[in-house]
């Protein structure tokens, strides 16, 4: 059987592959530019063939609260929201990185600071990798360019946050969110059933059965030497994530002179200057980090001693330039370009702004 | 008679409830914690829910009710309890559900999803104590704090005027929709202890029945904050606290 | 073969669903389609545009600084928009929304009075069909038949009976489009 094409915006295929990956949970608040996501899952009632639970909370802390509980649970559970509550979720992202639970956050981003503008926004690049909550924790962060991507980096989000125990956060924009495109569908899989969670994640609270010992999730521990054999822990875990699930893209890398790096929607738009770029004789190439966490550090290092310059080009005024930098550790020149607020640059833009930087 | 001719079974008057297991409690000598916490390990256990249940502890002095009832929890970030009960409840519709919160913790940093699960009628049952304090963080004010009384916080006594009136959270969730249950209730007499603890099992049959949410209040002491001896904070609870907090009913359907 | 489009207008002229229809239909040719909303808090009477493009190859930016058709149904989006048609590109105008008509000599402009047909028709509503009509007599990226898929794919099957009748505003469209 052919795989049905279907046209929909990012938001939209967040949902519909949601509903077809086998989650069991869906807990939001509506936000501009990615409402789409809880409207279509209200529209889809998952409830009635899938079995999911879709939940308008009270606020984006409810919301990730509800998803800490659920993943407590051992079940696949997600929320999603835009820059401003995605800041509100900050408390409750670090208690499930603290508590080592799984989950999926996606954040559609907008500009900020503050309340900011609903326009297209990449500005939360350091929230998403960086931290964003308290304490020395690291979200996998997904970075899709497209809505196929939109679609399959949910599936590929809960799988890394389960087979790591660690939320997993797509982190797109107002285009991804808003735009659409052709996409395939992932196919349906099961939700897992009681009996696999019990098997696959013995620490879920499900009940106290007899014959084990009560599970706690929890993120609370006074006693310093544990804690600090908590924290080595989780950072043994990040290091072995950053072993094995860098994902990145080339597009014209081979036999560049310069490169950029860009992801989201803005590697998309730097795709169409590169074609420019070489139409009048300039090699550039793209590197798009698709995990923004783990960063594609040691590619990105491989290029310095192989191309006469770098810049990163983003939606902020230079955030992910400052881990471009750290890789490349003073062997190249590295320049950002980035327009703010919610404007986004063309690709003639982006094409002068090499010009002037790089050239 | 030694010892070992005491303690023959049939001699037994009283047993440790089968759920509280041997960790040794941190809860001040006095405290109503540890009654309310013997309570909810019976009922559970009377009920013979004990594989399914699931608590959400919170963030106050009963931060660690896991370490002592022999169940599995989740532990919530402070306020949040209501909104992970929801969660939990509705992606496992056959386990029992309940929050165990403070005056802290419920009505003043998580009111919206207090308000908002009861309103919900989310089938779960939600264990409020109200010592009028801030037991946990040294004695602070809480939102249910009487009019006049000395915290931390507020040193010369709670001015109204300065920070607003005690929160009757109770009263104001009985009126919710969503809930089916709302009863005061406290532990500081054995007639006491016996009803609040016909309310629990009622509070968790409820849930059990689909019937809505439910909230047991338990108007509490907290001799260590309010630096009385547990007999004077008794006193003091009676002649104070139930002016403000009436025990009983507030909704029953 | 691709197209990269723009449609600007008022919000509430039917921009962005056009600009679906337009997409859907690429979609019915196994075209890769990409459709690209400013979006907004504007329901109606602000200003709304789409950008769409259709192509036979995989479409790297949906966010172009040069169209080879710009459809535009208000001054505001003239002015903003026809410095951005390539040379020798397309630029279709509603007259009733123009009262300054478009300057430029190295490309080709032809106008539409979809509105003022549209009342004639007395159906306000197929205004955007009008104009899309226009547009596929000009530039025919896509067919009659796979436009009139994509309005059923696009439309909600409650409004499916509404068909013909946009068939028919499209067909008006076609005859009514004239170059300057």
């Amino acid at each position: 059987m052919t795989e049905e094409v279907k046209l929909m915006k990012g938001n939209e295929a967040i949902a519909h592959a949601a509903v077809r990956c086998g989650a069991d949970g869906y807990f939001g608040y509506p936000i501009t530019p990615q409402s789409e996501i809880m409207e279509t899952l209200m529209e889809l009632k998952p409830w009635e063939t899938t079995g999911m639970v879709v939940l308008q909370a009270e606020s984006e802390v409810a919301a990730i609260n509800m998803v800490y509980g659920g993943a407590g649970t051992g079940k696949a559970v997600m929320t999603s929201s835009s820059s401003p509550g995605v800041s509100l979720k900050q408390e409750g992202i670090s208690y499930i990185a603290g508590a080592e639970l799984p989950c999926l956050i996606v954040n559609v981003m907008r500009g900020g600071p503050g309340l900011g503008t609903i326009q297209p926004s990449q500005a939360d690049y350091f929230q998403a990798v960086k931290g964003g909550g308290h304490g020395d924790y690291r979200l996998i962060t997904l970075a899709p360019a497209s809505v196929q991507e939109m679609a399959d980096f949910v599936a590929l989000g809960f799988d890394l946050a389960f087979k790591y125990c660690n939320p997993a956060m797509i982190l797109a924009d107002g285009i991804i969110g808003q735009m659409m495109e052709k996409v395939v569908l992932p196919p349906f899989r099961p939700r897992r059933t009681e009996e696999e969670i019990r098997t696959q994640m013995p620490w879920a609270v499900q009940g106290k059965t007899a014959g084990r010992k009560r599970n706690v999730i929890t993120s609370l521990e006074l006693e310093p030497a544990k804690m600090e054999e908590n924290n080595i822990r989780f950072q043994t875990k990040y290091k072995e994530i950053e072993k094995a699930e860098v994902r990145y893209e080339e597009i014209g890398c081979e036999d560049a002179d310069y490169l950029i790096i860009a992801f989201g929607s803005m590697a998309r738009i730097c795709q169409k200057t590169i074609e420019m770029a070489r139409a009048e004789g300039l090699k550039i190439g793209l590197l798009r980090p698709i995990t923004l966490w783990p960063f594609p550090t040691d590619i990105i290092s491989s290029y310095a001693d192989k191309v006469k310059g770098m810049i990163s080009v983003e939606l902020n005024a230079g955030q992910m330039v400052e881990d471009v930098r750290l890789a490349v550790n003073g062997r190249v020149k590295v320049e950002h370009f980035g327009r703010l607020g919610g404007i986004v640059p063309t690709p003639d833009e982006v094409l002068d702004a090499i010009k002037q930087k790089l050239l | 008679m030694d010892i070992n001719e005491i303690i023959k079974p049939e001699n037994l008057v009283y047993d440790k409830p089968r759920l509280m297991n041997d960790n040794p409690m941190h809860y001040c000598p006095g405290c109503s914690h540890g009654v309310i916490h013997k309570l909810i390990a019976e009922v559970i256990d009377e009920m013979g829910m004990e594989e399914k249940t699931i608590g959400i502890a919170p963030v106050g002095c009963a931060v660690f009710a896991y370490n002592y009832i022999d169940i599995d929890w989740e532990e919530a970030a402070h306020g949040r309890a209501p909104a992970i009960a929801t969660a939990i409840k509705r992606l496992n519709p056959e386990k029992m559900v309940f929050t165990y919160q403070g005056d802290g913790d419920l009505a003043a940093i998580g009111t919206a999803e207090t308000i908002h699960a009861c309103n919900r009628g989310e089938n779960i049952v939600i264990v409020f104590v109200n010592n009028a304090i801030y037991g946990m963080t040294g004695g602070q004010m809480a939102p249910t704090t009487l009019e006049g009384m000395v915290t931390a916080t507020c040193p010369y006594g709670r001015d109204v005027e300065l920070n607003g009136y005690p929160l009757k959270i109770s009263n104001l969730v009985a009126q919710l929709d969503g809930t089916c249950y709302v009863t005061r209730q406290s532990v500081h007499t054995a007639a006491a202890v016996k009803k609040a603890k016909k309310a629990l099992r009622q509070a968790f049959e409820n849930s059990m029945n689909k019937k809505g949410a439910s909230l047991v209040e338990f108007v509490s002491t907290c001799n260590s904050g309010w630096k009385m001896s547990p007999d004077a904070a008794n006193k003091w609870m009676e002649e104070h606290m139930f002016a403000k907090y009436p025990l009983g009913d507030l909704k029953n359907v | 073969m691709k197209q990269e489009i723009i449609i600007a207008g008022f919000g509430g002229q039917g921009v962005l669903s056009m600009g679906k229809i337009l997409a859907y239909s690429g979609l019915m040719e196994n075209k890769e389609v990409s459709w690209m909303p400013s979006y907004g808090p504007e329901q109606r009477g602000g200003t709304a545009n789409v950008t769409v493009i259709l192509s036979d190859e995989r479409i790297s930016s949906p966010v172009l600084n040069a169209f080879d058709i710009a459809i535009i149904l208000n001054q505001p989006s003239l002015e903003k928009f026809e410095s951005k048609v390539k040379p020798g590109g397309i630029l279709i105008y509603d007259g009733y929304g123009i009262h300054q008509a478009p300057a430029r000599k190295d490309i080709q402009v032809y106008r539409i009075d979809a509105m003022d047909t549209a009342n004639e028709m007395k159906n306000g509503k197929a205004f955007n069909m009008i104009v899309l009509g226009g547009l596929l007599k000009i530039a025919p990226m896509v067919s009659l038949e796979n436009v009139l898929k994509g309005l059923k794919k696009s439309l909600p099957e409650r409004h499916h009976k509404l068909i013909p009748m946009n068939e028919q505003a499209i067909l008006k469209g076609m005859e009514i489009i004239k170059k300057l």
